[in-house]
């Protein structure tokens, strides 16, 4: 049905001794609130292990007695030194139990799983980020990993957008984006307060403040399920080619190896094939968005 | 491998003998119906039965299996490594057989599962061979399961007074040689299992109006067919079909605590990708929120995207789901329908 392109992913190298589904121990070192409903949590891996994640994998986090959920990676590899970052919206059992918990607790892991973003095949391109609300959290990853790395790329744009003032992520790391001269910041609120003196209106409301050349450019989103067919339609406005669109699609991965079925698309496993996909592998497929 | 022949008391003797060693399974009567079931007496199993409530599979993919347990002191995971005692199913059909594959197939690629592997490493199986259909339901002949070559460790084939036993594994052979009295196929057994086999096969029905090689696109041709919201507009939900399927895998994970609060154990049980909240996520947006799209996604997964994956078609033809089903809903129906409105629309 659809072919899924052979760029960089993890190897599943068969290990027949270790049992995929027992999680190790890691420390949480730091838990910072970020908005109502949001926390950064900076997790210390046991032994000084890196975690050699890709921006745009995931973990599978583990509350016992409560369970597991797979939660996006949000720091860059090149960040992750011996600790990584996860954002975590409070929205159900697992990351409320998460919420709950203090410095120097422990949480189980497993991975990171699933093919991330080919970042090494955007150098010398344009990269338009669009995230839209807790979207944030993975394409951080990416967009920390490419200012790192900022030579190899061409322009840096990011539209972001969040339903309120209160609920933007990031936020300090929203104003040292917007006050370096090599990234175009733009941010919207869908409904704006007192305070807020910026753009107001949806996500896509934004792609009117830029000009890209769309042969260079490539486009990348991840947000609300609702959001996407709206993104992908300003991208093709603007020009992108389908296989330079890269969308990160949100599933309940239960096992992260491709045997529980849960975040299958069509004949694909999100878990193992995504849940990062270049549009035009996806376009094809039912379910999809 | 080689053709021996064990006369039904030598049977009798050589599951009594296994007994001893192993946890046996076959097929046993239950409230009107058949089950695998474990046994304890050779009198309990019924080797003519013609199909069973649940497959097979229960034995290797438990409905409900503990992964490990955990201490919430100091935040621990204990590793309960996963022991199965050595295990004998007897009288799998050659559908479930096939079923069999996929799932070793699904289990031991890519990540390997080590739960489903270590118990599927303990189990022998010994097939027989079906000589009459079990019901109308059926359509193994379709699906190309009314036989196998391979997948089972002896496969036996009633001739009467004695089964024929076809030794297809080392295993089966070790199994037979310690605990069997079998002796050597002569000239006359070997002429009495070919009138037998070729006397099974007209009674057969094909059920599929095309050959089964043409399913897989026949399946791609009909993300858009009408039929499955007429299918969804009669589902239950329920999940029925999915639960009697010898090839159906998916599955939940979750905690369970102890009452003392501290201890506990991750669980993984059957799960249905019919049931409305399979394919939700954590805000609440369900990507198969219809029944027609999870009954889509179900024959989808059948006829085409398991085939795609593992090579072996997540179909094997046994029926049970169209017996399980209330309301009508069967492969064999829903393929043919679907294989009618294109020859229609072509």
């Amino acid at each position: 049905m659809v072919a899924i392109a052979s760029y960089p992913q993890t190897q599943v190298i068969p290990n027949f001794e270790r049992d995929i589904y027992l999680p190790y121990l890691a420390k949480i070192v730091d838990i910072r609130p970020m908005t109502a409903l949001e926390k950064v949590f900076t997790i210390e891996l046991p032994n000084g292990m890196s975690l050699g994640h890709r921006p745009g994998q995931f973990m599978e986090v583990s509350v016992f007695g409560v369970g597991e959920a797979p939660i996006s990676i949000s720091s860059s590899p090149s960040r992750s030194n011996g600790t990584f970052e996860l954002c975590v919206r409070k929205v159900g059992d697992v990351t409320t139990a998460l919420h709950n918990l203090k410095p120097g607790d422990k949480v189980g892991l497993r991975g990171p799983f699933g093919r991330g973003f080919p970042y090494e095949n955007f150098r010398g391109k344009d990269i338009l980020f669009v995230p839209g609300g807790l979207g944030l959290a993975p394409l951080r990853s990416l967009i920390n990993q490419v200012l790192d790395e900022r030579a190899h790329y061409g322009r840096v744009i990011i539209l972001y957008g969040a339903r309120n003032p209160g609920e933007l992520l990031f936020k300090d790391e929203l104003k040292a984006w917007g006050e370096r001269e090599d990234v175009e910041l733009h941010v919207t609120v869908d409904r704006g307060d007192e305070t807020w003196t910026g753009n107001v209106g949806v996500v896509t409301t934004l792609f009117k403040h830029i000009s890209i050349y769309p042969r260079n450019t490539v486009g990348i989103t991840c947000g609300p399920p609702v959001m996407y067919r709206f993104v992908l339609m300003e991208f093709f406005g603007k020009g992108i080619s389908e296989g330079n669109i890269y969308l990160s699609l949100e599933r309940r991965m239960k096992c992260g190896v491709g045997k529980c079925g849960h975040c299958q698309i069509n004949n694909i496993y999100a878990c193992q094939s995504g849940p990062v996909f270049s549009y035009r592998e996806i376009k094809g497929l039912e379910e999809a968005l | 491998m080689s053709l021996t022949i064990l006369p039904k008391p030598a049977f009798q003797e050589f599951v009594s003998r296994m007994l001893a060693d192993y946890r046996v399974a076959g097929p046993t009567p239950k409230n009107g119906a058949y089950v695998f079931e474990e046994i304890h007496d050779a009198s309990e199993l019924r080797m003519d039965y013609p199909t069973t409530l649940l497959p097979p599979k229960k034995f290797l993919l438990p409905t409900r299996e503990v992964l490990f347990k955990y201490t919430r002191q100091n935040g621990g995971v204990l590793q309960d490594p996963p022991e199965s005692p050595p295990t004998v199913i007897l009288g799998v059909h050659t559908c479930d057989l096939h079923a069999i594959q996929l799932l070793d197939t699904v289990f031991s690629s890519g990540q390997y599962d080590l739960h489903y592997m270590n118990r599927r490493k303990k189990t022998l199986i010994i097939s027989i061979e079906c000589l009459n259909p079990c019901d109308e339901h059926s359509f193994c002949k379709s699906m190309g399961t009314l036989t196998a070559d391979e997948g089972y460790d002896l496969h036996l084939t009633d001739l009467g007074d004695r089964y024929a036993v076809d030794i297809g594994t080392q295993a089966g052979e070790q199994l037979l040689a310690k605990y069997a009295n079998a002796r050597a196929a002569d000239k006359e057994d070997i002429q009495q299992l070919n009138a037998v086999i070729s006397a099974k096969w007209p009674k057969f029905p094909y059920r599929l109006d095309f050959d089964v090689s043409e399913l897989p696109s026949i399946l791609e041709l009909s993300m858009k067919s009408p039929l499955w919201q007429e299918l969804g507009d009669r589902c239950l939900a329920c999940a029925a079909c999915t639960n009697v399927c010898p090839t159906c895998f998916c599955f939940d994970v979750k905690d369970e605590v102890e009452l003392n609060l501290v201890d506990g154990q991750r669980v993984r049980q059957w799960d249905s990708c019919q049931l409305d909240e399979f394919a939700t996520v954590a805000g609440g947006h369900n990507f198969r929120a219809s029944r027609a799209l999870r009954q889509r996604h179900r024959f989808m997964r059948k006829g085409k995207y398991i085939l795609d994956a593992h090579k072996h078609l997540g179909c094997v033809g046994c029926g049970r789901c169209a017996r399980a089903c209330i309301v009508d809903i069967t492969p064999v129906g829903v393929f043919n329908e679907l294989y009618r409105q294109q020859e229609a629309g072509s």
